[in-house]
């Protein structure tokens, strides 16, 4: 009883929290609910049409809404690139980040699901994929299991960030029984999201270029990259912005550790295109038309090669140790290394598992305007989401947030909530 | 049967899901979604039509037929007709006799009622060259020349295979596809989430999505149809080839067999060692396309001379 009254003070501070802040705070949510408006009158506009006004075809059946929802489980599941560190090794700097992390996780799943839900053609039937309530195909549908892994693996991160910032607020030291366990099962939860939407493509024998063994670890290796690249900026800006203490000393670690899967990324990709090349059989289809272009159809091939050489320079720039300590390099590195992996993910892997279809037919597929702005508006929503959430989260880490001491009581400072 | 009990023990289950979808939340979005009232609650609730009672059907379908002629201005009839005994459909189609001419494509639109703006067709006819053989690389879909065949090609027509082992079926989230027990795949269009997830999986092509809402002008609607196959789709499902489903349970060709002007297309009884069907596959040069995927196509593609 007193916990649940106590909650309700931790909701309402929080919500009080949330609508203080000088003029560019209030310039950021509106510019964000801009976007957000722009998107639900472009999503409407598809619930009255149908999918007919994305460029999506029989041919293409999936495009830049599945893209990104791929991109952005690379995203979620990259959260614990700092959960490990922080709670495996004990690594002191990279502590206070992890919430951060989390945090991450769950506004990318927020946008994941937001993708899928956008890109579905009866979106009034979503209640079909609730476990219990609908028909859920298991074991043998993939996208089944996914629905479970990422909602899964959301309300782990949202159970494990509302409890750690709950007890901040009351200053009182959390549980490690529930805590520590809750949390390293969040690793297995982490890989296991991406490698079900990996298996999700790979399961498919109809489409030779998803249909390889190794592209669960590409998955694994590209998101670990991509990932922490939005971190690193965030945590930059971040303790420009506000009082938060983030040691140059966790950010370089992270970069370190990014180097390595960025590798690893690299070697997963040459090991394909190896493959498909030096066998040369018709399956190379897929692969030419993505980087030489076919029959004249060449939309794709700037990007995959952006992707590559993006991806290259950004490994190089974060293997030196010159270059990953210079924060003009470092951060060129994290915007490269984000527009590799995004290329890839949103671009380079649906389409050209889907073009040429089953048929050999090639249609051309671009997003339309549609796509875009319901796109960004699903960003938007997962920035909002994070933002508003930050807005609760770090005063609550630095110790400040107006909470019971505003009645009086003195704040412990609950900043490093992991020990 | 057993079927009885376990079909009894689904019904008791659903009436408790549907107790706890019963809430505002439920209410408010399928008002949205199928127009308000009794009736667009009833249809978002609609359960998996394998989970439906005798009664709950008999009521769908008419609600379907009702909605069907309001919105087309013609009396249609939904069938339901199951499987019959001992009946396991097979195709088979000679490649040495096929001209390319299409008439199979356009007799399948007459029958399925697929929407014509935006225009689906789930027969595709590939021109193919002789000289390079099956290779979908070198395949047009859409050649036109004056005349059929065409020197030095020959023609490949493409619809569901009605595979014994269908990647499409394995992959769908919410099982809104099912092989039934005379072989045919077929969708329930009132229960796809329109994920698309077995387009994807499908190696063949065969399945088609309603990008926008089916156009079809009245004049040409066949009334006759089957609640698993032709009758009218809504936007935003998948649907497919389902051998005609509402000709042959009644014993009838499909209608691209019957159509077609080269006897190309031969239809029959896997089950029944005397079928026509089975003399070709023991007397002819038999091909599954892809065959190395291991969907055991139940369309089969034969040289008959
Ligand atoms: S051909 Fe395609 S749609 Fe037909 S049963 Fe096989 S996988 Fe399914
Ligand atoms: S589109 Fe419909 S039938 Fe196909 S997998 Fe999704 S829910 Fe199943």
């Amino acid at each position: 009883m007193e916990t649940l009254r106590t909650f309700g003070h931790f909701t309402r501070d929080s919500l009080a929290l949330l609508v203080r802040g000088d003029r560019y705070y209030y310039g950021w949510i509106a510019f964000l609910l801009l976007l957000m408006a722009l998107g639900g009158f472009a999503y409407a506009a598809q619930v009255r049409e149908g999918l007919i006004v994305t460029h999506m075809r029989d041919q293409v059946s999936w495009g830049f809404y599945i893209g990104n929802f791929t991109f952005l489980v690379g995203v979620a599941a990259a959260a614990i690139m700092l959960v490990i560190p922080a709670y495996v090794y004990h690594w002191g700097p990279i502590k206070e980040i992890t919430l951060l992390g989390e945090l991450l996780a769950v506004s990318a799943l927020v946008m994941c699901l937001g993708f899928v839900l956008v890109d579905i053609g009866r979106v009034d039937r979503f209640w079909h994929i609730i476990p219990f309530v609908g028909r859920l195909n298991l074991p043998s549908s993939l996208l089944a299991w996914d629905v479970l892994a990422l909602n899964g693996y959301l309300l782990l991160n949202w159970t494990v960030v509302t409890y750690l910032l709950y007890c901040s607020y009351t200053g009182k030291a959390y549980n490690r029984s529930i805590v520590i366990p809750l949390v390293l099962s969040s690793i297995p939860m982490a890989v296991s999201i991406h490698t079900v939407t990996a298996f999700l493509y790979n399961g498919l024998a109809a489409r030779p270029f998803w249909n390889s063994a190794i592209l669960a670890p590409r998955f694994l290796a590209s998101a670990f990259c991509s990932g922490p690249a939005i971190l690193l900026i965030l945590l930059q800006i971040l303790r420009r912005t506000t009082r938060l203490k983030v040691q140059d000393e966790a950010i370089f670690k992270v970069a370190e550790l990014m180097a390595y899967t960025m590798g690893f990324n690299l070697l997963l990709t040459a090991a394909e295109v190896f493959k498909e090349f030096y066998s040369n059989t018709e399956h190379l289809v897929f692969i030419r038309y993505l980087f030489f272009g076919l029959k004249g159809h060449t939309g794709l091939v700037p990007f995959a090669w952006a992707s590559i050489l993006t991806g290259a320079v950004a490994f190089l720039l974060f293997l030196v140790p010159r270059t990953r300590t210079n924060w003009v390099t470092l951060n060129i590195g994290c915007v490269l290394i984000y527009a590799s992996v995004y290329i890839e993910k949103g671009m380079a892997l649906i389409i050209p598992g889907l073009t040429p279809d089953v048929l050999g037919d090639i249609y051309v597929y671009r997003p339309s305007l549609t796509e875009l702005l319901v796109a960004a508006g699903i960003f938007a929503m997962g920035f909002l989401v994070f933002t508003l959430m930050l807005k609760i989260a770090v005063p609550l880490m630095l110790g400040e947030f107006p909470g019971p001491a505003s009645k009086g009581q003195p704040l412990r400072k609950p900043a490093a909530y992991i020990s | 049967m057993s079927d009885d009990s376990s079909r009894h023990l689904r019904m008791t289950r659903r009436n408790s899901r549907r107790a706890f979808l019963g809430g505002a939340l439920a209410a408010a979005a399928g008002a949205l979604a199928t127009g308000c009232g009794k009736e667009g609650m009833e249809a978002f609730l609609q359960r998996n039509f394998r989970e439906l009672s005798r009664d709950d059907l008999d009521r769908i379908i008419r609600r379907l037929e009702g909605e069907a002629q309001r919105k087309y201005g013609r009396r249609i009839r939904i069938g339901a007709e199951p499987a019959m005994q001992g009946v396991v459909f097979g195709y088979a189609l000679d490649l040495s006799r096929c001209v390319g001419c299409r008439r199979c494509v356009h007799a399948c639109v007459k029958e399925n009622n697929p929407s014509r703006d935006p225009e689906i067709q789930w027969i595709r006819v590939l021109e193919m060259e002789k000289e390079k053989g099956v290779d979908l690389e070198a395949a047009d879909a859409y050649y036109d020349p004056a005349e059929v065949p065409r020197e030095g090609h020959f023609y490949m027509p493409v619809q569901c295979q009605q595979c014994r082992n269908p990647p499409c079926v394995k992959v769908c989230p919410v099982g809104a596809t099912w092989k039934e027990k005379d072989g045919i795949v077929v969708v329930d269009y009132n229960w796809c989430i329109g994920c698309r997830y077995c387009m994807a999986a499908c190696p063949y092509g065969a399945r088609h999505f309603n990008w926008a809402e089916p156009g079809i002008p009245s004049a040409d609607l066949n009334p006759v149809t089957h609640y698993l196959g032709n009758r009218p789709r809504p936007k935003g499902v998948v649907e497919k080839c389902t051998f005609c489903i509402q000709r042959t349970r009644k014993g009838l060709y499909p209608a691209c067999v019957e159509i077609c002007p080269t006897g190309s297309r031969k239809f029959g009884n896997l089950a029944d060692p005397k079928s026509e069907i089975r003399y070709i596959l023991e007397n002819k040069r038999v091909f599954l396309f892809k065959g190395e995927l291991n969907t055991q196509p139940r369309f089969f593609y034969f040289y008959g001379v």
